[in-house]
C-alpha cells in the first residue's frame, strides 16, 4: 500500500504547531506535503475563494488550501476552540473547518480541541490516528515523540531570542500573530526591510508561550484570546532591552483591533502600528518604517 | 437596545436605591462620539455602545453596568474602561460576565458598593420578574412582527406596544405582570388586519446587536413592513439568555450536512435557521451584520451555499456607522421587486 499523503497549508495554525504535526505524521509513517511559502499566485487564488470581508490571513489560508487540493489524500485542518475559558481563540479558528469544507470539495483530516468540553490535545490526536487507520498505541507514541521534539524546538527558539536581546544594535520588538510574522508575504518582507536598515528584530513568538501567557495579565487582566495573550505578554520580558515596538496586523483582525488599542494606551515605548491589507507594493510601508527607525535611533542617541 | 432598556431600568430601579439614568436613544450624535474614540476596524456595536456610554456620562451617570458575552463582545468593557478613563472621567464599571462566566460574589460586592442596602434575595426576586417581562415582550414582539404593515389603521400596533411597555414598568409582582400580559395580548389580537392569504415572507438572520437595535439596521423591519412583507426573526434577548444553551447544539445537528461544529457567537445558529427558512419556502432571506463581525463573515459563504442549493434569494447587509440610508432603501426596493416577481411567476406556473 502506498503511503498516505497529508497536505498541510503553510498558513494560520501551521506556525503554531508545525513541529508537532510534522513529527507526528513522520512517526506514523505518512508522507507530508507542505504548501510553498505564500506568493502572488496563492494570494490571487485565495482572493478568488474568499469573502471580501475575511481577514487577510484567512484569505491566504484559502489560497494555500486551493494549492493543495489536488496534490494529496487529506488536508489537515484543525478546529481549535479553546484551551480553557481564559484561553480562547479567534472565531476564525472555530469555523475554519466548516468554511473550507463548504468552499472546497476535498477530504479533510480534522481534529478538535475544546478543553471546556473535555476534548484535549492527546485525545484529538488519537482520533486523528483512527481516521488514518493507525493503532491507538502508535498514535500515542507518535504524539509523545512529536511533543518532545516540539518542546526542544521551542527551547532553541527562546535561547535564540534571548541571544538577540543582548546585541548592541538598535532592537525592535515585532508584535503580531505568528502566522503573520512568518508569512513570506506579510511579516518576512517587513523583517527584511528592518534588517536591511541595521535593526535587530525580536519577534513576539520567540518566547515560551506558557510564560508570556501569564505575563499578559499585567497589561490586560481580562484578556481571553490565547494568541493575543502570548503576543502582548512578550512586552513585559523585553521592556527594558528594546528601543521600539512595531505592531503588525492583518486587516481586519478581530482580536487585534481591541487588544492593540488597549496596549497602545498603556505602554510608554515608541510604537508603530502597521495594518496590512492586500498589498501590491511595499513602498508606503517602507517609508513609514524608515521614519520610525529614524525616530528611535535619534532617541537612542539623545539618551546616550 | 431597542425597547429592552425598559426591563433593565425596571430591574435597577427596584433593587438599587440610586437614580437610574436611561441611556438616550441612539442618534447620529451618539455614533459620531463613538466613532471618534474607537479603533478603526473594531466591529460596529463597540462604536455604538461607546457612544452611548459617553452620552450617558454627559447626562451625569457615574456607574456603568455592562454585560459581556462570546467573541469580541466579552472584551469590550476593558478597552472602553481604558478609553473613558483616558478621557478623564472617573467612572465605576461593573461587568456582569468576564471570561465567559459570571462571578456572583464579585457582583454582590460591586452592588454593595453602589448601594449598601442591597439585598441579594430581593435582587433575585426582581430578576425573575424582569426575565418574565423580557419573555412576554418578546412574545408580543413576535406577533407584531408578523402583522406589522397589514393593520387597517396605520401605527396602531406601535401605539399599543408603547402603552403595554408603560404598564409593564409599573407592575410589582409576577402575577400582575402575567395578567397585564394577557390583557394586552387580547387587545393586540383585536386589532384588525387585512393580511392576504399568502403574503411575501422574509426571514431576517444575522448578528445579534445589529438585528436588535433598530437604529443600527436603519429600521429595516419597518421598511419591510411598508412593502407588506411578513417578517420572521429569531434572535431576541429571551433567546440569548435562556434558550441559546439548549438550542445551539440542536441547530448544529439540524444543519449537519453543512457544519460540524459551533462557529462562535450566533454563526452556527444562523446557518441552522437559514436552512429551516429555506425548507419552509420563505420568499427571501436577509442576512444582516455589522461590518467586521468575524463569526458572521465565516458563516456567510455557508449561508450563500445553502440559499443557492434551495434556490432562495439572499440579501446581505453589512452595516457600518456611515452607511447611508438611501442606499439601503434602494437595495430593499430592488430585493422586494425581485421576490415579488418570482412569486408571481411561480403562481403562474402552478396555475397551468
Amino acid at each position: 500500500m502506498d503511503k498516505l499523503k497529508i497536505g498541510i497549508p503553510r498558513a494560520l495554525n501551521y506556525y503554531h504547531y508545525k513541529d508537532l504535526w510534522i513529527n507526528f505524521f513522520k512517526a506514523l509513517d505518512c508522507d507530508i506535503i507542505i504548501s510553498p511559502p505564500t506568493n502572488k499566485a496563492i494570494i490571487k487564488d485565495g482572493l478568488k475563494y474568499a469573502n471580501d470581508e475575511m481577514c487577510l490571513s484567512l484569505k491566504i489560508y484559502l489560497g494555500h488550501v486551493s494549492y493543495l487540493k489536488d496534490r494529496c489524500d487529506y488536508i489537515l485542518i484543525p478546529r481549535i476552540d479553546n484551551y480553557g475559558l481564559s484561553d480562547q481563540t479567534c472565531t476564525n479558528f472555530l469555523s475554519l473547518f466548516d468554511i473550507v469544507n463548504n468552499i472546497f470539495n476535498v477530504k479533510i483530516l480534522n481534529y478538535n480541541i475544546d478543553y471546556c468540553h473535555g476534548e484535549n490535545e492527546i485525545s484529538a490526536f488519537i482520533n486523528m490516528g483512527k481516521v488514518l487507520h493507525k493503532k491507538r498505541w502508535d498514535s500515542i507514541k507518535a504524539y509523545q515523540f512529536a511533543s518532545v521534539k516540539a518542546n526542544k524546538e521551542c527551547k532553541k527558539k527562546v535561547l535564540n531570542s534571548f541571544h538577540k536581546l543582548k546585541s548592541d544594535q538598535t532592537k525592535v520588538l515585532l508584535i503580531g500573530h505568528s502566522y503573520n510574522l512568518h508569512d513570506a508575504y506579510l511579516g518576512q518582507s517587513i523583517i527584511y526591510l528592518l534588517e536591511s536598515l541595521g535593526i535587530e528584530v525580536i519577534m513576539s513568538d520567540g518566547f515560551d508561550p506558557k510564560m508570556t501567557n501569564k505575563l499578559a495579565s499585567s497589561l490586560s487582566p481580562s484578556l481571553y484570546f490565547k494568541y493575543s495573550k502570548e503576543a502582548i505578554g512578550t512586552i513585559d520580558i523585553v521592556r527594558n532591552n528594546i528601543d521600539g515596538i512595531i505592531f503588525l496586523t492583518a486587516f481586519p483582525c478581530g482580536p487585534d483591533s481591541l487588544v492593540n488599542e488597549l496596549v497602545f494606551r498603556k505602554i510608554t515605548l515608541p510604537y508603530l502600528n502597521l495594518v496590512i491589507d492586500d498589498i501590491d507594493s511595499l513602498t508606503g510601508i517602507e517609508t513609514r518604517i524608515e521614519s520610525f527607525v529614524d525616530i528611535i535611533e535619534q532617541k537612542k542617541q539623545l539618551i546616550n | 437596545m431597542g425597547n429592552y432598556f425598559i426591563p433593565v431600568n425596571y430591574l435597577l430601579k427596584h433593587i438599587l436605591k440610586t437614580e437610574v439614568i436611561p441611556s438616550p436613544p441612539i442618534s447620529s450624535k451618539t455614533i459620531e462620539l463613538g466613532n471618534k474614540y474607537s479603533p478603526d476596524f473594531v466591529c460596529t456595536p463597540f462604536k455604538f455602545t461607546l457612544g452611548t456610554i459617553l452620552e450617558a456620562i454627559e447626562n451625569g451617570a457615574d456607574t456603568i453596568i455592562q454585560a459581556g458575552g462570546g467573541c469580541r463582545y466579552g472584551y469590550y468593557h476593558e478597552l472602553q474602561e481604558q478609553i473613558i478613563s483616558d478621557l478623564g472621567h472617573n467612572i465605576l464599571f461593573i461587568n456582569l460576565v468576564s471570561q465567559g462566566k459570571t462571578d456572583l460574589k464579585k457582583l454582590y460586592h460591586d452592588m454593595k458598593q453602589i448601594d449598601s442596602d442591597f439585598n441579594f434575595l430581593k435582587g433575585l426576586y426582581y430578576l425573575y420578574i424582569t426575565a418574565k417581562m423580557v419573555k412576554y415582550m418578546d412574545k408580543i414582539d413576535h406577533y407584531i412582527r408578523s402583522n406589522l404593515g397589514f393593520e387597517e389603521k396605520e401605527g396602531s400596533f406601535t401605539q399599543l406596544q408603547k402603552q403595554m411597555l408603560e404598564a409593564f414598568s409599573k407592575v410589582n409582582n409576577p402575577l400582575s405582570l402575567y395578567l397585564k400580559y394577557l390583557k394586552y395580548k387580547k387587545q393586540f389580537k383585536k386589532i384588525k388586519t387585512n393580511k392576504p392569504l399568502k403574503p411575501l415572507k422574509v426571514g431576517i438572520i444575522g448578528e445579534l446587536y445589529t438585528i436588535m437595535e433598530p437604529f443600527a439596521n436603519y429600521e429595516l423591519e419597518k421598511e419591510l413592513a411598508k412593502y407588506n412583507i411578513e417578517v420572521k426573526r429569531y434572535t431576541n434577548v429571551h433567546y440569548l439568555l435562556f434558550e441559546k444553551k439548549k438550542q445551539a447544539q440542536k441547530y448544529v445537528k439540524y444543519a449537519k450536512e453543512y457544519i460540524k461544529y459551533k462557529m462562535g457567537a450566533d454563526a452556527a445558529d444562523n446557518i441552522g435557521r437559514c436552512k429551516y427558512l429555506c425548507e419552509k419556502k420563505y420568499d427571501g432571506i436577509i442576512h444582516i451584520k455589522s461590518s467586521f463581525c468575524t463569526p458572521e463573515i465565516g458563516a456567510m459563504p455557508i449561508i450563500s451555499k445553502i440559499c443557492r442549493y434551495y434556490d432562495v434569494p439572499l440579501l446581505n447587509f453589512s452595516f457600518d456607522t456611515n452607511t447611508s440610508e438611501v442606499g439601503i432603501k434602494t437595495r430593499i426596493e430592488a430585493f422586494y421587486d425581485m421576490i415579488e416577481m418570482r412569486k408571481k411567476y411561480e403562481e403562474l406556473l402552478h396555475r397551468d
